[in-house]
């Protein structure tokens, strides 16, 4: 038997993140590069780490290759540990056969042997696709001091935004009666943010329940906690506040990416006390040539910087020739943006070549209609020959 | 493979006088340098590129810095159950005349006799060079030479101890004599050694025996004498770290393009221990030129020709030029620095003015305040 952990985190990590187009083709959604050197799950396991919880199974399903190689032993995250750390856990045949994750909810039951063999009394599932920093131990705290079975993490939207989250309704005391998901006509603006804290013992018995049920598409959202707020358990919402951002879309990718820039923006990514950790590439610091114009920018290292840099994000080992433009865009890994091309309102993912003089992308205030107008995207190890146009909102990518 | 027959050696403390104003508190092996590295990270890589899994770092004194840089080894894939990394504790020495080369080998004996590789590869921790020993050993057991010295060509430095060797067409040594007058088109040596592992135990014996220990003069001569040396030429870029000004020198000359696609090759890369920064951030107005900057910065000045290591700050109307930024140094409003080395911690108040000069920068001692 191993050493009881009082918290076990839960981190689902398997979703495809189809409205990512080109970049989760071949990708988990959580290893998306984000903001110069990270990928989406650093945040929720830098969380675990700086809340105090070392256990964390990470349940990966789909294209889980490169996000297996990334998460590796944990080390970055100081997660290879002897008791406890971080573990991936794929869909496995079972002596009745396999299955993959069907729900959300599945994917934890699928696992429940292995949050058993730390013997926790409380789970915290979390999602990977949100850009957040978050002390989940707090969170824990406001669990045990209600003697709650489930509490809920909720962010507070503006309340003409709030008709397309699934927000909660609740007490004075902060004790949930409702679920509403999309409302139309919307009684408050508390989002859930898809983190959940548990009592172990109660969310065990809803899953085995929620198991049983045919009917049921074994997930979270639908059907697990509306079955435990019927059965009257105590539920309540955790108000977050900070930054947070569900980065499932192109656009919110490219906004939240861009957010790092926004001096206003509380997401301190240098603040000593609460680091994100995240597996870096070994490279030699940027250079930044003398013909190089950078401004407004965030660059990693191992990028070569030779043309002009506005507005945007570079990620390691980048390189931007003589003349080239990059505006308002992110740059993912290892991307080449040749002599004279000009990127700008865009993504240029990981390993992809702009060629001389191409165009990616256009300036919202150049659009007749603005419609029209949307964030650029050219797909991890595209190759954009020299003097190609990708339209604004317009995604290129290899045929898979 | 070859590589997993060496044991490589690595003197830490070794030309540290030399520049004295960076080894203070710490040996030469842990002065920074480029960014984001120490010297002994290029000795190390170097070192584990090449297949060489199991590597003892001689300290002698003012090793704290190096043991928090090194620690475990990760960083060098040298945190390993057999064989990694192993940090040999300091040694006493009552001969102030030598680098206590041989007296530091007589006292890891132990660590020698308990190897199993056949091979011993000897390095001091000075140049900066990204060299493949492979080629090194190679040519050693081919040549079936008792000890190999690896030597560049061109000029040796002014005013300090080098070794010039005479190397005959076939590759032997025919003479080697300390200089410290600079000369032209010569073999110098890079203080790299290859030596079979029995055979350097009975020289730290004997030597040892008949107080034989100035190992630059006396051992090498020796050596010439008893044995077949033969040398190894490096031919990549070698920046030799002897003076302030060559270490002023030796980071600038990353400014060029060439000098850092050799250094840092992607097949064979430098490693160092990680900090976590978050990547570096320029500001509204910032004007950055032919600069090299590590993670961590945030920059709001004018910078240009400047090394910045990892979270450097250069303030808004600040203007830096010039100038070799050692982590974490701060740089106030409207502060003006040229030809500067910051070591680290150092912070310069607002509207203070600090000039040196290319050949004779101004140094500013570790957490010092301007």
């Amino acid at each position: 038997m191993l050493p009881k952990q009082e918290v076990v985190a839960m981190l689902l990590a398997g979703g495809q993140g189809s409205r990512l187009g080109v970049l989760t083709k071949k990708l988990a959604k959580p290893a998306v590069p984000f903001g110069g050197k990270y990928r989406i799950i650093d945040f929720p396991l830098s969380n675990c780490v700086n809340s105090g919880i070392d256990t964390v199974g990470v349940l990966t399903q789909y294209q889980p290759l490169e996000l297996n190689e990334y998460i590796g032993n944990g080390q970055p995250w100081d997660l290879d540990s002897m008791n406890g750390g971080v573990h991936v856990l794929p869909p496995y045949q079972k002596n009745k056969g396999s299955d993959w994750y069907k729900g959300t909810a599945n994917a934890i039951y699928q696992n429940i042997p292995f949050i058993e063999r730390y013997n926790p009394d409380y789970v915290v599932v979390l999602s990977g696709d949100h850009i957040y920093k978050m002390d989940y131990s707090k969170m824990v705290q406001f669990h045990k001091d209600n003697d709650a079975a489930c509490t809920i993490a909720v962010y507070e939207v503006p309340m003409e935004e709030a008709s397309r989250f699934g927000i909660l309704n609740t007490n004075p005391d902060g004790s949930i009666y409702e679920f509403d998901e999309k409302p139309k006509v919307p009684k408050s603006n508390q989002a859930s943010m898809g983190i959940y804290v548990f009592t172990w013992e109660k969310l065990r018995k809803y899953l085995e329940d929620d198991e049983k049920d045919e009917n049921s598409s074994n997930d979270f959202g639908k059907n697990v906690l509306p079955c435990m707020l019927n059965s009257g358990e105590r539920m309540f919402a955790y108000r977050f506040e900070g930054y947070w951002k569900d980065v499932g879309t192109i656009d919110s990718l490219w906004e939240s990416n861009m957010d790092l820039l926004n001096p206003k923006v509380e997401l301190d990514l240098n603040d000593e006390s609460f680091r994100i950790f995240a597996r870096t590439p070994v490279m030699p610091p940027q250079y930044i040539a003398a013909e190089a114009k950078v401004q407004n920018s965030l660059i990693a290292e191992g990028c070569n910087v030779y043309g002009d840099v506005d507005f945007s994000i570079l990620s390691s080992g980048v390189t931007v020739e003589k003349g080239a433009k990059v505006l308002d865009s992110i740059v993912m890994p290892g991307a080449t943006i040749k002599s004279g091309a000009v990127v700008q309102y865009a993504i240029v993912a990981e390993n992809a070549v702009v060629g001389n003089s191409a165009v990616v992308g256009e300036r919202p205030e150049k659009m007749e209609n603005l419609d029209e107008w949307g964030v650029a995207v050219v797909g991890p190890n595209y190759k954009l020959g020299d003097g190609e146009y990708v339209a604004p909102k317009a995604m290129i990518g290899e045929e898979v | 493979m070859a590589g997993n027959n060496v044991v490589g050696v690595l003197f830490a403390y070794v030309h540290g006088k030399r520049i004295s104003e960076l080894t203070t508190n710490r040996v030469m092996a842990s002065v920074p340098f480029g960014g984001r590295y120490r010297l002994v990270d290029f000795a190390l890589s170097n070192m584990v590129n090449s297949g060489i899994n199991k590597v003892g770092v001689i300290t002698e004194r003012d090793y704290q810095s190096l043991m928090d840089h090194l620690g475990s080894g990760k960083a060098w894939n040298l945190s390993r159950k057999r064989e990694g990394l192993f940090l040999l504790p300091p040694f006493g020495t009552d001969n102030k005349r030598s680098d206590g080369k041989i007296e530091s080998l007589a006292s890891i004996k132990r660590f020698l006799a308990n190897s199993h590789e056949d091979y011993v590869l000897l390095s001091d921790c000075d140049y900066v060079c990204n060299i493949d020993y492979k080629d090194a050993l190679k040519a050693h057991e081919k040549s079936g030479a008792d000890l190999t010295l690896i030597y560049r060509k061109g000029s040796s430095p002014e005013g300090i101890d080098a070794n010039i060797y005479e190397v005959d067409e076939n590759g032997k040594v025919t003479d080697s004599i300390v200089k410290n007058s600079g000369n032209k088109d010569v073999n110098v040596g890079m203080g790299m050694y290859i030596i079979g592992r029995r055979l350097l135990m009975n020289l730290v014996d004997v030597c040892m025996g008949r107080n034989i220990v100035d190992f630059d003069r006396a051992v090498i001569r020796k050596c010439l004498d008893e044995m077949k040396v033969n040398g190894y030429e490096f031919k990549g870029t070698a920046l030799h770290i002897t003076s302030m000004t060559a270490f002023f020198d030796a980071n600038m000359a990353l400014m060029d393009a060439d000098v850092r696609a050799e250094l840092f090759n992607a097949n064979r890369p430098i490693y160092t221990k990680l900090r976590d920064d978050m990547p570096a951030k320029y500001g509204l107005g910032s004007s950055v030129t032919n600069c090299l900057v590590a993670d961590g910065c945030i920059i709001d000045g004018e910078v240009e020709n400047c090394i910045l290591f990892r979270g450097v700050k250069v303030k808004k109307g600040a203007v830096v030029k010039n100038c070799v930024l050692m982590q974490d140094t701060e740089v106030g409003e409207n502060a003006t620095l040229n030809y500067v080395v910051a070591d680290k911690d150092v912070s310069i108040d607002r509207e203070r003015a600090l000039m040196g000069y290319k050949t004779y920068p101004v140094y500013i001692a570790k957490g010092s305040k301007v």
